[in-house]
């Protein structure tokens, strides 16, 4: 859910872009990053764990944790909450460890 | 090709910015990298105002600071900044291999600051990998500067400041805070951060800790209980609360990767939240053509962070040859600011952490 008022903060949101969700069309922000896009579109599972396949979401936000690995656009192990969000981006829900395709 | 400069500094947070201005105005070639897309490390989420003396910037909101600091670099015409630069390696050559928008490339430089901050640590308990459980930073992150709340009902784990000021930003954000659980019998953080979440009706439950994060898919409840006097399980306190987010505040703790693999002597010290680089008085590791500033060099508050890039950026420059002709005296006043911030009880444990980082460096050195 996003915050639309705030005591302190006025939030200045980029353009308004599409991108795919495990085949499912959402709308983010310019500027805001993929997890923060999926998240207030109420998404927390990010990944499935590699060996027990349990969810996963993010934990630090600053790119360190590695618990919030997902599949954009084809690419597996992408950082979902550093990576900024594209407009057309795929974004798929990554199983286990992730396999690189060809064109890396 | 290689670039080369006089200074390069890792890390654009609060201590590489300053390291940064501090280098530039003594002349020196500087390049200032952060593997972000924005300049600020985590002041950029800072909504509070900062205590301590005017020197360091009491009264202003951490946003503000940040503003300010990123101002006065980009005035700088011998600061370069690169930005989504992320560090890879860092040689005894004095050779830093970089990843930058997604290019690798070498930078040379005389002399290094590592200012890579801290990263928050986890708490062992059942369900701590279920979605909804967060790092109060990536919620300070989610919160402050994306405007997106992390979930409607939260259960803060730790009443230390970050813990508290973190509670009452989710109150700011309209968010229900339903309790802060801190392990030990006394609150951490600073009585006036304590108070202010207490008025708003938010319990904090000390001798309390967290048992298991139950949900399928993520976070649906928390199971807490109370600790007695020896840390054991109270049988009978069990009590189940519904959350959607729970919450760790549970410290920090230094990102040294880039200093073990650059073989600087590292040791562990509680104190200063895990492996940090040993040091002498003027912030250079056993390496000399590396220094640190910031939560890497011992998780402190950005206050001291400042001071300590400041500090490291003077150091580096002199140890040059390019000093500002006040250089003596302004590095001096930057250890007078230290002292003062590292002062009375609270600052008991970066002191004592501090003492023993040093003297392990001294005689390192010897």
């Amino acid at each position: 859910m996003r915050i639309n008022e705030h005591p302190i903060l006025k939030f200045e949101r980029g353009k308004r872009i599409k991108f795919s969700y495990n085949g499912q069309e959402l709308e983010g922000y310019e500027n805001e990053t993929i997890a923060a896009a999926l998240h207030a579109a109420g998404i927390k599972e990010l990944s499935k764990s590699a060996v027990l396949h349990r969810p996963r979401g993010f934990f630090c936000a600053i790119g360190t944790c590695s618990s919030c690995l997902m599949v954009v656009d084809g690419v597996p192990n992408v950082r979902v909450c550093v990576e900024p969000l594209v407009e057309g981006m795929v974004v798929e829900t990554q199983q286990g460890r992730g396999e690189l395709g060809g064109a890396v | 090709m290689v670039e080369r400069f006089n200074i390069c500094i890792i890390g654009g947070g609060p201590a590489g910015l300053r390291a940064a201005i501090a280098a530039g105005s003594a002349g020196a070639e500087v390049l200032l990298i952060d593997e972000n897309d924005r300049l600020g490390g985590q002041l950029i989420k800072q909504t509070h105002m900062f205590f301590g003396s005017e020197k360091q910037d009491a009264g202003t909101r951490g946003i503000d600071i940040a503003q300010q600091l990123v101002n006065k670099v980009q005035s700088m015409t011998n600061v370069k900044v690169y930005l989504r630069c992320a560090a890879l390696g860092l040689y005894d050559d004095k050779v830093l291999t970089v990843l930058h928008e997604k290019k690798y490339r070498k930078i040379r430089a005389e002399k290094f600051i590592v200012a890579t901050g801290a990263s928050e640590r986890m708490l062992a308990f059942p369900g701590n990998d279920l979605p909804g459980v967060y790092g109060a930073g990536a919620v300070q992150t989610l919160m402050n500067v994306y405007g997106i709340v992390p979930g409607q009902r939260v259960l803060m784990i730790g009443a230390g400041n970050i813990g508290l000021i973190v509670s009452y930003q989710l109150l700011q954000a309209g968010v229900e805070v339903v309790a802060i659980l801190e392990g030990s019998p006394h609150i951490g953080g600073y009585l006036v951060h304590a108070s202010k979440v207490r008025r708003a009706g938010v319990p904090i439950l000390t001798s309390h800790t967290i048992m298991q994060a139950i949900g399928t898919n993520a976070v649906q409840a928390a199971e807490i209980c109370a600790l007695d006097s020896h840390w054991a399980r109270l049988p009978g306190s069990e009590k189940t609360l519904e959350v959607d987010t729970i919450c760790l505040a549970v410290g920090l703790s230094p990102l040294s990767d880039l200093l073990w693999q650059a073989q600087c002597r590292l040791t562990y010290i509680a104190e200063l939240g895990g492996h940090v680089a040993w040091r002498d008085a003027n912030l250079c590791t056993s390496e000399p053509h590396i220094y640190i500033a910031g939560d890497v060099a011992g998780v402190e508050e950005a206050s001291s962070a400042m001071v300590e890039g400041e500090l490291a950026g003077l150091a580096a420059a002199k140890s040059l040859g390019l000093a500002r002709v006040d250089v003596d005296t302004a590095m001096s006043q930057a250890r007078e600011q230290l002292i003062a911030l590292r002062a009375g009880p609270v600052g008991e444990k970066i002191r004592t952490g501090l003492a023993l980082a040093q003297m392990r460096g001294d005689e390192q050195h010897a």
